[in-house]
């Protein structure tokens, strides 16, 4: 009888200490949290100053925050990519970040007071040199690959890489890309669902080319010291994709988030981003990249659409995608 | 006693008629054609056929809202008297509780109904390992430990060969002086009607007729079984 | 036998299914507010998806006759395991079956690779014949069953007979196999043609492009990508109908034969002579071959890594035993009380019968957004995924436990529902002591359908997992998100692994308690 009134005693102790940490609750994408995805870091990194507990919930972010709504239980969401940030902002949940961007060293001007980038990368076509020896050099090349040459694609209408794909086309060929897709369909060996897949049949060697990031060489270098497989760096410029951070304005807890905001920027946290997610940090100069970044073949020109841009041409750059590979 | 009273069975065409009573601790045959209602006459009564009109009184009782388990009555179907998955010993255990959850004096008695038939030494088998007379014997031997009032033989030892079916009405015989049981049989073989019942019912061209003495039934035989018997 | 209360559950369990299936439906449309009007494409994506659909069931029945003959007449070493290794790809995860597949027919595969060396030009995997040999893949082996087992319950005496009287091969197709087979093909036509509509994992990866897209995967785009509930419930709205159509021209013509029971008799047919063998070993050969390879390709793949599998694949394999569990326990319950409730006839039994196929014409996302919808006042989604997942997978499945159980459960009825009347013999006593030791073969290989088909689904976790509720599907393609392609092939190999694992030990329980 002592004992257990004993340890109820205790579990209430122990119940109010919890209570009184903090808990910051940060919406990630599905691939974000896994112990090889960038959160245990970010989550291990924050915690070490913030005083809180830092707790990511996965899964689809666009479609849960809809479903829920008002009853949003986020305070950030992390993982947001410029394409859908229209829709974002037009849901009105996302609040101002009141952080000086001052820092911010992309290669795009970035005057949003709401999403803060915190990586960023440009779609490229990855080839493996043991079996391309000659990649094309431009994307007009892509137009008439050789014969057998395959190349594996993702679905605009479910993948953001496919939606940034067909956006980067668009931009380049404008009234003409339907006629850059019909002359690159014989040449797509198959539409995948998400980026996953496409690069697993690439390393499958099922496809000689695959629609990925000017980054992916980093993981094979530097995880896998394997230097056999490259991005095509073309001249006419690659589709700039950036991840952004946005703080629910009606979160409980807006200091801890503001809190997140800041250190999203500071090199502290910058500097987990390359080797945690294959990417490039948004706020680090050349300069503090970790050893060998730097070297990666990276395009002269960057292609960037704003939102508005981007959302204006998405509905009818998927449709001629649809249309001219469904000849 | 066990009475139809103006009881009326009907289905797809066909009618069958019953207005008789039977006392307590007859025998009787009942025989006809096929396709005549003999089977479905003792469904009725069984609980498994629902009347048109008219009752089944028991001792004066309406069996009518009875359900077929509660019913005083024990059946033997043409087959499927026995549970193949369940031992020789649950199938007749079965008779003295639903659930078989045997207490220790329920077992002994099982062991005393396989004796009494003859089956001692067979509690464990299944059915599937048993021969057509030995199967009988064990549905004969649940009759004996639920010791109903009343029990109804649908023509259960059909597939058997005459000198085994005579030994198997023999068997039914004590089974009912035992348990002073009302035994009614349904067959088409007028020696098994001559040889185990007192009385015997005719069942033809939509009636069941009252019962008659079996010896004077066969000495004087109305047209409609002399039709049935052929010359 | 308790009519009243088997009556009473039953209805109980229908009408928590018509809800389970009904209701999200209900909160998706709802949500969506307008009723959207189709997009370019649509048709073409209808088209397609029925196409597909009606040539991979056509394909799977018309194989499968000459496999299903060959193994009832031909008596050999290993046929038994050779059976059930053949059934295995019906169970398989469908991104793990692609996996082989692609090891096997891709372009830098095993049949590509033999075929340049002899000179002939390359067969491609991808687009539309892509999606039709997968879906045979898939559902090759549940045909094989439903056509083997119609050519064992020819009762043996009759090819006695046949032979007695002398007929000629063609004679014995006549007048034996034909009539079996006019019985047993629609039947197994029907069921894979809905199998076929509803699935959209292969024509994701395989389809080529837009071209191959199918309704369920326009669902897909529609709530994960979109978030337009309205198109969903639009979309998810025709699919319905289209299943619901068939359901009702072929699924409940036909009389569906168990497709579990008697696969261990020995065979009965015998065919003479040279051709009849010569035909048998090649229909044995290259159907072991092309249900095998693959197989063969995934365990090959998956070996290397699997000494390096990290703790999140076990901890992740842990939770997908445990919702496999609970689905099975759950379908299995329900599926047994509405087939009594369904055998029993009477009034009722055939809304009843509708209500068990109702999930079949159901979208499995929009299901379980229409969930998400439901629960969410009461509670975070994420808390929930895992009991979502579970009540998803037990609407999606009973309808094929259900139509297992009802044929066995009618036999049960006819054989002993006098019998146990008789003795009194109802309620849980009924049930323990009959009911389940006589379905105990359905029950078990039901029961094994559905652990396994639970353990590799993907279908709604994947919009709301978090990483404590994430399941073995999920981390294989976290793994693959994380360019971690040799650990992602280790843990589909140890997802197989569980699945067949699980439904051997179902099915050998039911197996074992109907031989004693």
């Amino acid at each position: 009888m002592r004992t257990s009134i004993l340890a109820t005693g205790f579990s209430c102790v122990a119940l109010m200490a919890a209570a009184e940490t903090p808990v910051l609750t940060v919406y990630a994408g599905d691939y974000f949290t896994s112990e090889w995805g960038p959160g245990p870091a970010i989550e291990a990194g924050f915690e070490a100053f913030c005083n809180c507990d830092l707790q990511f919930s996965t899964g689809d972010l666009m479609p849960r925050l809809l479903l829920e709504g008002d009853r949003t239980k986020a305070d950030v969401v992390i993982g947001l990519t410029t394409d859908v940030l229209a829709r974002a902002r037009a849901t009105g949940f996302f609040g101002p970040h009141g952080q000086d961007l001052s820092a911010l060293t992309l290669p795009v001007a970035w005057p949003d007071d709401t999403f803060l980038p915190f990586n960023w990368g440009h779609t490229a076509f990855v080839y493996d040199t043991t079996r391309m020896e000659a990649p094309p050099a431009t994307l007009e090349a892509m137009r008439s690959l050789p014969e057998a040459v395959k190349v594996v694609i993702q679905d605009p209408r479910t993948s953001i890489s496919g939606l940034a794909l067909v956006l980067w086309v668009k931009a380049v060929y404008g009234d003409q890309a339907g006629a850059f897709w019909a002359d690159l369909a014989p040449h797509i060996l198959t539409v995948t669902k998400d980026w996953s897949e496409s690069y697993g049949l690439f390393t499958a060697g099922e496809a000689d080319m695959v629609l990925s990031y000017t980054t992916s060489p980093a993981y094979h270098i530097f995880a896998e010291n394997d230097l056999t497989k490259k991005a095509a760096i073309f001249p006419e410029g690659h589709y700039f994709m950036a991840e952004t951070v946005g703080k629910i304005a009606a979160t409980d807890q807006p200091e801890l988030a503001d809190a997140f905001m800041a250190w999203v920027l500071t090199p502290d946290f910058q500097k987990t981003i390359p080797v945690a997610n294959w990417s490039l940090p948004s706020a680090l100069s050349q300069a503090d990249w970790l050893e060998g970044w730097a070297a990666l073949p990276m395009p002269d020109k960057v292609l960037f659409l704003t939102e508005t841009e981007a959302e204006a041409m998405r509905v009818e750059a998927v449709e001629e995608w649809r249309a001219a590979l469904s000849q | 006693m066990l009475q139809l009273d103006r009881l009326v069975l009907a289905q797809d065409g066909f009618r069958l008629t019953a207005d008789w009573s039977v006392p307590c601790g007859e025998r009787v045959a009942i025989i006809g054609p096929s396709g005549a209602g003999k089977s479905t006459l003792l469904s009725a009564i069984a609980g498994f056929f629902e009347p048109v009109s008219g009752r089944v009184l028991w001792k004066g009782q309406d069996l009518a809202k009875v359900s077929p388990g509660a019913r005083p009555i024990s059946s033997l179907f043409q087959d499927q008297n026995l549970f193949p998955h369940l031992s020789v010993a649950q199938n007749l255990g079965l008779g003295l509780r639903p659930d078989l959850r045997l207490s220790r004096d329920q077992a002994r008695q099982v062991e005393q109904a396989l004796v009494r038939v003859g089956l001692s030494g067979m509690a464990e088998r299944r059915p599937g390992q048993l021969s057509g007379g030995q199967i009988g014997r064990a549905a004969l031997a649940r009759a004996l430990l639920r010791a109903r009032p009343i029990l109804l033989l649908d023509e259960p030892f059909a597939a058997l060969g005459p000198a085994l079916k005579a030994e198997m009405l023999a068997l039914v015989a004590e089974v009912a002086d035992e348990t002073g049981a009302l035994v009614m049989l349904v067959t088409h073989d007028p020696k098994d009607a001559m040889g185990f019942a007192r009385q015997t019912v005719l069942v033809a061209e939509g009636v069941a007729q009252a019962p008659v003495p079996t010896a004077a039934f066969f000495a004087n035989p109305p047209p409609a079984l002399r039709a049935y018997l052929g010359p | 036998m308790a009519r009243g209360a088997v009556a009473v559950t039953g209805a109980g369990v229908a009408a928590l299914v018509a809800a389970l299936v009904l209701l999200p439906l209900g909160a998706v449309a709802l949500r969506a507010g307008a009723w959207p009007s189709l997009v370019p494409g649509d048709a073409q994506t209808l088209w397609f998806t029925l196409w597909q659909a009606v040539v991979s069931a056509l394909l799977s029945c018309l194989l499968a006759v000459p496999v299903a003959r060959a193994l009832a007449r031909r008596r050999f070493a290993g046929r038994g395991a050779l059976i059930t290794l053949m059934g295995a790809p019906f169970l398989l995860p469908v991104i793990v079956a692609v996996m082989g597949l692609i090891a096997v027919f891709g372009r830098s595969g095993l049949v590509n690779g033999l075929l340049a060396g002899l000179g002939v030009a390359p067969v491609s995997i991808y687009g539309a014949q892509g999606v039709v040999l997968a879906h045979v893949f898939l559902n090759l082996p549940l045909a094989v069953r439903m056509v083997l087992q119609g050519w064992q319950s020819i009762p043996a005496e009759r090819f006695r007979l046949a032979e007695s009287l002398g007929f000629a091969p063609a004679q014995v197709a006549l007048h034996l196999e034909r009539p079996m087979l006019r019985a047993v093909l629609p039947g197994a036509f029907a069921v894979i043609l809905v199998v076929c509509l509803t699935c959209f994992a292969v024509a994701l990866t395989l389809g080529g492009g837009p071209k191959a897209t199918t309704v369920e995967l326009a669902i897909y785009q529609a709530v994960r990508f979109d978030f337009d509930l309205g198109r969903a419930a639009m979309l998810s709205g025709l699919q319905f109908a289209l299943c619901a159509t068939i359901a009702v021209l072929a699924w409940r013509a036909v009389t569906p034969t168990s497709f579990g029971a008697g696969l261990g008799r020995a065979p009965v047919v015998q065919a003479r002579g040279a051709g009849p063998l010569l035909a048998d070993v090649l229909a044995i050969g290259l159907a072991a071959g092309f249900l095998l390879l693959p197989l063969g390709a995934i365990v090959l793949r998956g070996l290397p890594g699997l000494a390096e599998v990290p703790v999140a694949v076990w901890a992740a394999a842990g939770r997908s035993v445990t919702v496999a569990l609970i689905s099975t326990a759950a379908t299995v319950a329900a599926a047994l009380v509405l087939a009594l409730r369904v055998a029993q006839g009477g009034p009722g039994a055939l809304v009843l019968d509708g209500i068990a196929l109702l999930p079949l014409a159901t979208s499995g996302l929009v299901l379980g957004t229409g969930l998400f919808l439901l629960v969410q006042p009461w509670a975070a989604p994420s808390d929930l995924a895992l009991p979502v997942t579970v009540a998803a997978n037990v609407a999606l499945s009973l309808p094929f436990v259900y139509r297992l159980l009802l044929p066995e459960a009618r036999v049960l009825f006819a054989d002993y529902g006098r019998l146990s009347d008789s003795l009194g013999l109802h309620g849980a006593a009924w049930l323990r002591l009959v009911a389940v030791p006589r379905l105990a073969r359905p029950l078990g290989f039901g029961a094994g359908l559905v652990a396994a088909l639970s353990m590799g689904d993907l279908g709604v976790i994947a919009l709301f997992a978090s990483d404590q509720t994430a399941t073995l599907p999920l981390v294989v393609q976290r793994l693959m998100a994380a360019y971690r392609i040799d650990t992602a092939a280790a843990a589909a190999l140890v997802l197989v692994a569980i699945s067949f694992a699980l439904f051997w030990a179902f099915d050998a329980w039911g197996r074992w308690h109907a031989a004693t």
